[in-house]
């Protein structure tokens, strides 16, 4: 093969630049997807443990719709199908005013479809609480609500600390579907120098060096997390 | 949904089929040349040389933290300049998926392998097996049973992941529908259909799984 690398495009603008805000957008829009999908997955699971028949069938149609629907489908949905289904007012606003369009849809479409995913396990930690822990919860005298955030909710995060780390890994991946709709995050801009300056080699090599950091990293953090978080025996 | 609508999918249908032709036949494909390749995956992962083990283990961590998206840019850009050899979009693809979820058929697989009991192992070479017999014929039999629910639901997962192959021009299931959106401006019903398409061919896919499940669960603790 006859390819001479050429590392320094890397180092001259605008592509390091490019790198560089890839690099930024796929970071914040990963921190953004995942603290929707924590707040909305948790919502999502805790209803699915409701004793209510009609909230528990509520939270298992959307977290079985969510989950069966490809993430770019559902990226797709909310992109060009869902503004045209809302009211007028709400529709022009999203079509015509509202500030990164693509940016926020990214975080709604796949922070959703992240929270079915959390839901899940939220639901499956709360169910792994003992029945007897929150009898004793119970019987303190404590009110349902207070049971969920004094007792079952404590227990059941500590227990899927792990497991919500792989989400978060999740999370970080999926970003890249958003230059499907033109999001410039990592992946895409790593195309984008292929295409200008066919150096693809070393842009994507680049990107994967930034995804497998990052993904070390957060392995790191959440070990650290599960370290810190543990109950004590 | 209007009547126009459901004209248009009507008339769109012939194409839409063989989009949907291409998505399952590549499911298909990338789930038997990924399960393979995790098992080769996985018994190296689990060899006693420890180099090679360790390699395993780069390769498993590697794919498993980068996108799918970058994994098949890498393979449509990297296969041509090495090979001298113009490959089609399809083919690209195909060793994209495959490459990217033989790292997770392999942690599945390894899971399987790893809770079928050291006993097991110890019975087998003390009877005169061979490591390889034993793990031919006593290890790997039982491991299939536990393994083959997580697989297909892998699988499963798999199918919903070649929906991001359009991107390198392939004309899949998802492929197919943007022309057609695209070309009659109909958006709207175009994604509404695919959308509940996969969702019903998933669902249908996970519920069979679960009654797999239900149905492999008996010998597993007969064995």
């Amino acid at each position: 093969m006859g390819y001479e690398f050429n590392w320094s495009v890397l180092r001259h603008q605008p592509y390091l630049h490019w790198l560089l805000s890839g690099a930024v957008i796929t970071l914040v829009l990963t921190a953004c997807i995942w603290v929707l999908g924590f707040l909305a997955g948790s919502v999502v699971g805790v209803a699915a443990t409701s004793r209510r028949g009609a909230i528990r069938q509520a939270a298992r149609v959307y977290v079985e719709v969510l989950r069966n629907i490809p993430p770019v489908v559902q990226l797709f949905l909310w992109y060009f199908v869902i503004p045209e289904l809302l009211p007028a007012p709400w529709q022009h606003y999203v079509i015509h005013d509202m500030p990164h369009p693509e940016f926020i849809t990214c975080v709604v479409a796949l922070g959703l479809f992240l929270s079915a995913r959390i839901a899940e396990h939220v639901r499956a930690g709360i169910e792994a609480v003992p029945r007897r822990t929150v009898e004793a919860a119970f019987a303190t005298g404590l009110t349902p609500f207070q049971v969920y955030r004094f007792v079952r909710l404590p227990i059941a995060y500590r227990m899927l600390i792990p497991t919500l780390g792989s989400e978060m890994m999740i999370g970080l991946k999926v970003t890249a579907l958003g230059l499907t709709i033109g999001v410039m995050e990592m992946t895409a801009r790593a195309h984008q120098i292929e295409s200008f300056t066919g150096r693809g080699i070393e842009a994507f090599t680049a990107a994967t060096i930034f995804y497998a950091v990052s993904a070390l990293v957060l392995v790191a953090v959440v070990t650290a997390t599960e370290h810190w978080f543990r109950i004590p025996r | 949904m209007n009547s126009s609508d459901l004209q248009l999918i009507l008339r769109s249908l012939p194409f839409l089929l063989k989009g949907l032709r291409v998505t399952l036949i590549l499911t298909f494909l990338a789930g038997t040349a990924g399960i393979l390749s995790g098992v080769v995956l996985s018994l190296t992962r689990l060899s006693r040389l420890r180099p090679l083990a360790w390699l395993a283990f780069a390769y498993v961590s590697l794919f498993r933290s980068i996108p799918l998206l970058l994994v098949l840019f890498w393979i449509y850009l990297l296969v041509p300049m090495l090979t001298n050899y113009t490959m089609g979009a399809f083919e690209s693809a195909l060793i994209g998926l495959t490459l990217f979820e033989a790292a997770y058929y392999s942690e599945i697989i390894r899971a399987g392998i790893q809770a079928v009991p050291v006993g097991q192992t110890e019975a087998a070479l003390a009877t005169g097996m061979t490591r390889m017999q034993a793990m031919r014929f006593v290890v790997l039999p039982q491991a299939v049973r536990k393994m083959a629910p997580v697989l297909l639901s892998q699988s499963i997962l798999l199918f919903m992941d070649t929906s991001v192959v359009f991107v390198l021009g392939i004309r899949d299931f998802m492929g197919v529908a943007n022309i057609i959106a695209a070309r009659d401006a109909r958006v709207t019903p175009m994604y509404l259909l695919v959308a509940a398409v996969y969702f019903v061919v998933s669902l249908a896919g996970s519920q069979i799984v679960r009654s797999a499940q239900g149905r492999l669960s008996p010998s597993i603790s007969r064995v």
